[in-house]
């Protein structure tokens, strides 16, 4: 299993050597600078201002500067709010976004999980149509529509939960963290679907069935390891583009998340927040794509013992 | 003697009929003819809709404001006096417009790309899947973002990023698809036979894995709209005057207290759409028992 | 008594395309102490029979659609599903015919083997692993207590089927019914699990049902046979009656269809065709390296049928492909027609290759098959095609032989099809060969089955090989140890020439 880590470990730096690259260069690239949009500022101290930053020497410069402060884990000042480093500001985003998503992925996860296994005992009855229909029409409803519609129903003309804010007034992280886990509840129920029924049509489930095991224990027992598999592996996508699109709902719930301080960020050319933000979160994407492997491989003992003997079956 | 030969090798001439199989197991599908029909219904809406919309898409009435659905505006207007009807039905022509396009754009890609790795296989493939799996770990949404807010609305950039998220997927389904045919039977005939590399994959292995990837451009096209209409919501898509069902929702957001009409009625239209597509796209892939990329 | 009593059972089933009579009001005893064999090819209605009255088979499609099953005076047809699942894994067991897919790849074996015991006796855990580590010894699994831990994927087909047995047997049922349990076994395999099962039985002195498409597979068990065909029942008998004096058309056609003697007489051209000499196949490198074929060397001449046997592992398909080029040499040199094969490659390769031919190879056939067969969880419309196996293979010869090539490499061309269409296929293969005068590379792991066709024999064993000679010499006084051990492997040796 160590080695398996190392070498996923390995295999993300490139990607996030990648991401790093692409986006320094992007954003310098793009029109526009960070100081643009000020008041007209006399010459002499835009271009003080540029030698603060680092931004009068040459570009490749810049990058390897970058990239050495990156290496001590310091993401550099935030060219918007003077004073205060991009460090801090991701600091207080993070906690916030990661909050929502821990809870929007729970959502997704049980609510999900359990339709679709659900739907798989009885395929191709109502027990199956009903939940595949909802999860059908949670995956044709992106979350940008469905954030407003659920403001709409329940905040304004029910009045029953809080439309804005995060933590301010109880009952504001319900509404966002279903928002946004209702998509990836949709998935996660077709998912468990697909592979319980998978599962279920498996020869050794017929065994169980053959050693007098109630239904209960042979789906529970038998079933349950197997047909979640692919729920597990999907959980590192899933939680991956929870982060990524998490800015929709902050915008629309108004949370001071990471991804509105992303938004912004791109709007105002902050450079090194937009790299910042991008780094970090294309960090912790990968992190989880890793975990969310190495889960599903303890969960499968095929693929584990192919660790164990370094990748021959 | 020779004709239990000549026998064997007429009957070795008759091809299965898959598709035949295939297209009466659809038609059973209930849901799958219901996103058939919607998805024709709204092809020919979309076709027609220069001469069928009531109003000129263009055409404002700022004295007249939002109105709640009426006998002249049967869905109802928006704050600049437009007429939701025209607006939703030119915003129909545009996701279309868009998710064809795009979505061929993505299956050239990814096919061509996906059928050479998984033939050629060896280091070529180990390089080019690589290539496509650290494109895959990159946060795309985050770039699209970037690349939309810092160069602008540009809607060739719209395609061109739109086609560079989806053709990875593409890419990998073709692949698995290649590297498991390759393996078969009529294959290694071919091989023995002495045939090309090029008449292989163009005449043996991409018919034979048209299945999923029929199915998988059935299901790319509901995600691509998907995307442009998270970009347009996001004001960087597509543009006024030219509507999208991403920017009718957006306003309708912004409004939604007191014209609710301005939100639900698109939101109805692009859910209805994507629902339609995804349900033809999953009952073809029952039809035509394609799995996922499996071994 | 007898331990089970079967009147009139018939089972249909249901579907869009009509209702399908499987079994068709059938009647059999099985005796306490005996084994009765079942024997029908796929579509006959033998596994759908006996599911049914577990209540295995999903109903609906499925239907009962008459009969009375017995057993200890008890109507298992008339029983609830919660009855039935009292029976089920304490009084009567199961083994299925694929141990590597009827084992929960997910669990340990100990955790599955245990499960009749707890659930059905309420036994401890504890307890329940001593009795299962103890089955797993008397099975011939060593080093069972580390097994129990393990998971099955770290087991060979063999030894998967040997857990299988023991978890069958966990509860000490009085009736064992076997589906095919060594139809996905080699040879030799095969002859250890069939005499395990036997021996089993006489200790235990349970019935068993034996059901399976070979006759000659159940010749040295089974103490009665039941012949179905089409759902019904066409004769029944002790084991020396069906063998020796079968009455029924349908069971003479089973029997003759057994292949048996050796090809007589046709030494065929002198002339070599294909020379392989010290040829090296090998897979993988370092430590891992896989030997699939270790310095092997022998002719084939001009227009015969050489038969290459050996088990699963052997190499023998590798060879084949080998000569073929499809896959990569390691060493050695391989003569076409005066042409090294080795060195050519490109257009000339390619020219050459339409002088061969690929394997004509069953792939497609033995999936289709294995749904067949598999009739408890297969979507049913896949049940009425029951000869599509032949038919699927008659197309492979007919495309293979379409550019009239001059050698051929069959790799099992006929296992797991129904022994009758087995018979049809070597038939027309043989006559194939003599009208075109094919040069043929028969691959099989079947001995019989390769006698029958092949002028020489060539006995493979872990990549090299351990005996050549033409089929009677061989048979009759073999020389190399392990091509006797494939003889004895054989079922029915004794009952047929």
């Amino acid at each position: 299993m160590g080695r398996f880590i190392t070498f996923r470990l390995l295999q993300a730096v490139p990607v996030i050597l990648a991401v790093i690259t692409v986006t320094f260069f992007l954003v310098r690239v793009a029109p526009g600078g960070p100081f643009d949009s000020e008041k007209a500022v006399l010459p002499e101290v835009k271009a003080a201002l540029e030698a603060q930053y680092r931004l009068d020497l040459p570009l490749f410069q810049q990058y390897v500067a970058y990239l050495g402060d990156l290496a001590q884990g310091d993401f550099g000042p935030s060219f918007k709010y003077p004073g205060r480093s991009v460090n801090e500001l991701i600091e207080a985003g993070l906690l916030v976004t990661a909050e929502l998503g821990l809870y929007a992925l729970l959502i997704a996860t049980l609510i999900g999980g359990v339709a679709g296994i659900f739907a798989s005992l009885k395929p191709n009855t109502d027990q199956d149509y009903v939940p595949m229909t909802l999860a059908m029409i949670g995956i044709c409803m992106p979350t940008f529509l469905l954030g407003p519609l659920l403001v709409l129903i329940f905040g304004i003309r029910l009045e029953w939960l809080p439309v804005t804010g995060w933590g301010d007034i109880p009952g504001d992280k319900i509404l966002p963290s279903i928002s946004l886990g209702a998509a990836y509840a949709a998935y996660i129920a077709r998912l468990s679907r697909a592979g319980m029924l998978e599962v279920l049509s498996q020869d050794y489930i017929r065994t169980a069935r053959a050693k007098g095991l109630p239904e209960r224990q042979v789906v529970l027992k038998h079933a349950l390891r197997g047909g979640l598999l692919p729920v597990v592996a999907f959980l590192g996508p899933a939680f991956a583009g929870l982060l990524a699109g998490s800015f929709v709902v902050e915008t629309i719930f108004q949370i001071p998340g990471l991804g509105r301080f992303y938004v912004q960020a791109a709007f105002n050319r902050d450079y090194t927040m937009i790299l910042g933000t991008t780094v970090f979160l294309s960090t912790l994407i990968v992190l989880f794509n890793l975990l969310s492997d190495v889960l599903a491989a303890s969960l499968n003992p095929r693929l584990r013992h192919q660790f164990h003997t370094g990748g021959m079956p | 003697m020779s004709s239990t030969a000549g026998e064997l090798l007429r009957e070795a001439e008759k091809g299965t009929s898959l598709w035949q199989d295939a297209w009466i197991r659809l038609k059973k599908n209930r849901f799958a003819v219901f996103g058939l029909v919607v998805l024709v219904l709204m092809m020919l809406t979309a076709l027609l809709t220069p001469w069928i919309a009531p109003y000129a898409y263009d055409a404002q009435n700022l004295d007249l404001g939002a109105t709640p659905p009426s006998a002249q505006h049967w869905l109802g207007t928006d704050i600049f006096g437009r007429d939701m009807l025209t607006q939703i039905m030119y915003g129909g022509r545009v996701a279309l417009a868009v998710g064809l396009i795009a979505t061929s754009v993505a299956l050239t890609i990814g096919v061509t790309w996906g059928a050479i790795a998984g033939y050629v296989g060896g280091r070529t493939d180990a390089v080019m899947m690589r290539l496509v799996d650290i494109l895959y770990a990159l946060p795309f949404m985050i770039f699209i973002v970037l690349l939309m807010v810092v160069f602008g609305r540009n809607i060739i950039l719209l395609f061109l990023a739109i086609g560079a998220v989806e053709w990875l997927t593409m890419a990998r389904i073709m692949r698995g698809q290649v590297q498991s045919l390759r393996q078969q039977e009529f294959v290694e005939a071919a091989v023995s036979l002495g045939l090309p590399a090029r008449t292989i994959i163009r005449r043996h292995l991409i018919p034979n894995a048209l299945g999923p990837i029929i199915v998988y451009t059935t299901l790319t096209i509901p995600s691509v709209m998907l995307l442009e209409a998270f970009l347009s919501f996001l004001g960087l898509g597509i543009q006024p005057p030219q509507t999208s069902w991403g920017l009718l929702i957006s306003y309708g957001a912004e409004t939604m207290e007191e014209y609710p009409w301005l939100l639900i009625y698109p939101g109805m239209a692009l859910t209805l759409t994507l629902f339609s597509l995804n349900f033809l796209g999953d009952g073809l892939r029952d039809a035509l028992d394609v799995r996922g990329s499996k071994d | 008594m007898a331990l089970l009593e079967v009147s009139d059972l018939a089972v249909s089933f249901v579907t869009r395309n009509g209702v399908n009579r499987a079994v068709d009001g059938i009647s059999f005893t099985v005796e306490s102490g005996q084994i009765t064999a079942i024997i029908g090819e796929s579509g006959s209605g033998k596994s759908v029979s006996c599911y049914s009255m577990l209540g295995l088979i999903p109903m609906p499609p499925g239907r009962i659609d008459s009969g009375v099953a017995n057993f200890d005076g008890q109507d298992l047809l008339a029983m609830s599903e919660a009855e039935l699942r009292r029976i089920r894994g304490r009084d009567i067991a199961m083994i299925f015919q694929d141990p590597m897919t009827c084992l929960n790849p997910f669990l340990r074996i100990g955790d599955q083997m245990i499960e009749p015991l707890v659930y059905h006796q309420g036994t401890s855990r504890k307890d329940a692993l001593a009795r299962a580590e103890a089955l797993l010894d008397e099975v011939g699994i060593r080093d069972p207590g580390r097994r129990l831990n393990g998971y099955p994927h770290e087991l060979s087909g063999g030894m998967r089927q040997r857990v299988m047995i023991a978890m069958a047997l966990i509860n000490e049922p009085r009736l064992l019914i076997a589906d095919e349990p060594t139809t996905a076994l080699d040879v030799t395999i095969q002859a250890q699990i069939l005499e395990l099962i036997a021996n089993l039985q006489r200790d235990r002195d349970i019935g068993v049902i034996f059901i399976s498409h070979d006759l000659a597979v159940v010749a040295d068990i089974a103490d009665q046979i039941a012949v179905m065909q089409n759902g019904k029942i066409v004769e029944r008998g002790d084991r020396r009656a069906i063998f020796d004096h079968a009455a029924h058309p349908y069971t003479q056609k089973l029997l003759a269809a057994i292949p048996s003697g050796s090809k007589q007489g046709s030494a065929g051209d002198p002339e070599t065709l294909i020379s392989v000499r010290n040829l090296k196949t090998w897979f993988g490198q370092g430590e891992n390296v896989v030997k699939a074929v270790d310095d092997v060397s022998f002719d084939i001449h001009r227009g015969e049928v050489l038969g290459l046997v050996g088990e699963s592992g052997s190499g023998k398909s590798t060879i084949g492909r080998s000569i073929l080029r499809l896959v990569p040499v390691t060493g050695g040199s391989i003569d076409f027609d005066g042409i090294e094969l080795t060195q050519t490659a490109g257009s000339e390769l390619k020219q050459l290759r339409r002088r061969m031919q690929t394997r004509v190879s069953v792939a497609d056939a033995v999936q289709q098959l294995k749904d067949d067969v598999g009739l408890a969880r297969s979507a049913v419309r896949k049940y009425p095609h029951e000869f599509s196996g032949g038919q699927r293979q008659r197309i492979a010869i007919g495309r293979a032989l379409a550019t009239r090539p001059e050698f051929v490499v069959a790799d099992e061309p006929v296992s797991a099809l129904d022994v009758t269409i087995q018979a049809q296929i070597l038939e027309l293969m043989q006559e194939l060969s003599r009208e075109y005068g094919l040069t043929m590379l028969f691959v099989s792991h079947d001995l019989a089955v390769v006698r029958h066709l092949a002028d020489r024999i060539i006995v493979l064993y872990h990549g090299k090989i351990v005996e050549q000679g033409d089929g009677s010499t061989l048979f009759e006084s073999p020389q190399n140890a392990y091509t006797q051990q494939l003889l004895s492997a054989i079922p029915g040796r004794q009952l047929i020439a």
